[in-house]
């Protein structure tokens, strides 16, 4: 566990020193690059805010690719996951008049239900035919977007613009004045909370119950958990249902939270971010959660850095990328630690061994 | 009818080719036993080097068309070696090479943008494209000519050239034996002494230089400028791959099918005959058939037997 702090921990140093070799090759100057960008992100409570809510669906994002890949799944089909839950719950929201409280409690259900839906798919693929998730959510991410391209104008058209769904009345919106006030402003809404409460709930389900060690036997053996009695193929498809079911509830939070409709012609990317959250979080929720939060923090600077600067925003990207490239490649900071560790010992012998010759 | 046939056909074929010849690349990739997930981020890369490349040169150069294919060359450059990092992580580093391959379309999706906005401002670079023509003589054979040799690209022989070739190469020669063995079986190829990771090196480098390609035929044929994206063809080509079952003349077909599909759904509404039909209907279309191909291949898939694993030598 120890072991992956570390890698992560380098794969991010890395990444940072790359993005800095990027904006000196552009010409740019690395240090007032990232002192704004920090400051773009924590300069005062209305950008702490939207700190936070750019990392909320990240963290949910990250904990459905982190929960299938325990069961050694690759959900590669968050992004539509999100964008079909989001699409379920905006339809609830707009068509139902209710109380508020239960009004998004159904509405994250919906979310769960659609992203669950989609993710199923690829799970029972797998489960009966062996077809591999890759492919096959990546299928499901292209059906997702040409369903809510034409779903959206159908159903939700919005007042104006035929691209997007009609705005989500207060009612439906997990914002509330409250955060709002306290945070001056700020688009950050209860999607913050689900999120954490999301990454208890996962964190103990994977650590605490059998469901969830039953999840990971498959997930490290997929023969051995047979011999065990497990039930494997049941197991692929509630892991993927689960980590679809969690993207849908992002998508709640990304298009009743941080937005209040669903633009159409596009695919969320918070969802691929979610294979690099999980990936430096090492798979962890809690190392979910902290993950997201730093690519918040770099996505949500980016602008203000720009701003400032003229260093294309893109900048948060390619440091997300990079530091992706690093984690999966950890041999190499393993490899990197080892060296530094005998360096160290070896200084450390033979400055003793040349104090007995004194 | 016949006229909407030969309406499409020419955009059919312009809209396979560079799915085609990145499949190609994807498939001595695989066939070397290493998974190329990051197909759509080597395009990327190549459609940037292309675009930049040709951009430059236009501007020193105007009017000359040579510079076109400088461009293409350098994307295959820039795909090959922007597929290094892949076959590093892969090949020395046994890294999870779906992991690998995602990082790789992360990392050219972003950074292509971020240098073509230091350079455009608003990081699309337009650059105009080839001029389709008709082929004298062939264009005007009855059915064929018709279908194939109008409004037709050079790029377009260039690549049914490389995938006869690559056929050749793959089961005649001893290089694609070699190729093929390391994908099926690395142990009994290094055990006849072939070197692997070698292999491997070569089957991703190509697929590096094929995508490159690929991602540059795009922006020198249809589109005429580079957006940033190449709209998920690197993710359609590998669907193609494992449609056509890792097979040259399966991949053919395969893209092909893609290519008609995805054109019928883009013109379906400028074309009565097709309007009958729903068109999220047509724009779904490839991608269901897509999942029931690979339910209906899952018995007899002719997979790489070894792909996806990190080659260990010392492993039993």
């Amino acid at each position: 566990m120890n072991n992956k702090i570390v890698v992560s921990l380098f794969a991010v140093v890395f990444g940072l020193l790359a993005g800095a070799i990027l904006m000196l090759v552009t010409g740019h100057n690395p240090i007032t690059g990232y002192s704004y960008l920090l400051e773009g992100g924590l300069k005062n409570p209305e950008r702490i805010g939207n700190t936070l809510a750019t990392a909320t669906p990240l963290i949910f994002s990250g904990l459905s690719v982190a929960f299938a890949f325990r069961t050694g799944l690759f959900n590669i089909g968050v992004a539509g996951q999100l964008l079909f839950g989001g699409f379920c719950a905006s339809a609830v929201g707009l068509s139902l008049d209710l109380p508020k409280a239960l009004l998004l409690t159904l509405m994250l259900l919906a979310g769960f239900v659609g992203g669950a839906l989609w993710a199923v798919v690829p799970g029972f693929l797998k489960a009966k035919f062996n077809v591999h998730e890759v492919v096959s959510s990546i299928m499901m991410n292209w059906i997702a977007y040409w369903t809510i391209y034409y779903a959206v104008p159908a159903y939700l058209k919005g007042e104006f613009l035929e691209t997007e769904s009609k705005a989500l009345p207060d009612t439906a919106s997990l914002k509330v004045s409250f955060l709002t006030e306290m945070f001056d402003g700020s688009y950050i809404n209860l999607g913050l909370f689900v999120a954490v409460l999301a990454t208890i709930i996962i964190s103990f389900i994977i650590n605490k119950t059998t469901f969830g060690y039953e999840l990971k036997a498959v997930g490290h053996n997929r023969h051995a958990a047979e011999y065990s009695g497990i039930a494997v193929n049941r197991s692929i498809i509630l892991s993927m249902a689960i980590s679809g079911g969690i993207a849908g509830i992002g998508g709640v939070a990304l298009y009743a939270g941080n937005a209040s409709n669903i633009q159409i012609g596009i695919l969320p990317s918070q969802g691929f971010d979610g294979i690099a959250v999980a990936l430096l979080g090492a798979n962890a929720p809690v190392g979910v959660l902290l993950s997201a939060l730093f690519f918040g923090l770099l996505y949500s600077g980016r602008g203000f850095m720009n701003a400032m600067t003229d260093i294309p925003p893109e900048i948060a990207d390619s440091i997300i990328a990079i530091i992706i490239y690093f984690a999966a490649t950890s041999i190499l900071i393993e490899r990197l630690v080892r060296w530094l560790i005998r360096r160290k010992a070896n200084a450390k012998s033979s400055a003793e061994h040349e104090g007995k010759v004194k | 009818m016949w006229t909407t046939i030969t309406q499409i056909a020419p955009y059919a074929i312009v809209f396979t080719i560079p799915l085609l010849i990145t499949a190609l690349g994807g498939l001595f990739s695989e066939r070397s036993g290493v998974v190329n997930i990051g197909l759509e981020g080597l395009m990327i890369m190549g459609a940037f080097a292309g675009a930049f490349t040709i951009f430059k040169l236009q501007a020193q150069y105007p009017n000359n068309p040579s510079v076109m294919w400088i461009g293409l060359l350098v994307a295959m450059l820039a795909g090959m070696l922007f597929s290094l990092l892949h076959a590093f992580a892969s090949i020395n580093l046994s890294a999870n090479q779906v992991i690998s391959g995602t990082a790789i379309n992360m990392i050219a999706g972003a950074i292509t943008i971020f240098l073509a906005r230091n350079m455009t401002g608003s990081g699309n670079i337009h650059i105009g494209s080839f001029v389709p023509f008709n082929v004298p003589w062939l264009s005007e054979i009855p059915i064929i000519g018709p279908l194939i040799f109008t409004k037709t690209y050079w790029t377009t022989w260039l690549i049914l050239i490389i995938v006869g070739l690559s056929s050749f190469i793959l089961y005649k020669t001893p290089f694609g034996l070699r190729l093929r063995a390391c994908g099926e079986h690395p142990h009994a190829a290094e055990a006849a002494g072939v070197n692997v990771k070698r292999m491997r090196y070569f089957g991703v480098m190509i697929s590096g230089a094929f995508s490159g390609l690929g991602g540059a035929i795009i922006i020198v044929t249809y589109a005429g400028e580079f957006t940033g994206s190449v709209a998920g063809l690197g993710f359609l080509a590998l669907a193609s791959l494992i449609f056509g079952q890792w097979k040259p003349l399966g991949v053919l077909g395969a893209t092909l099918f893609f290519g008609i599909a995805s054109t019928v759904a883009n013109v379906s509404q400028v074309i009565p005959s097709l309007a009958v039909f729903p068109p999220i209907i047509l724009k779904v279309f490839p991608y269901v058939v897509t999942l029931i191909a690979l339910i209906v291949f899952s018995k007899s898939s002719r997979a790489p037997k070894a792909v996806g694993e990190p080659y260990d030598s010392g492993k039993r």
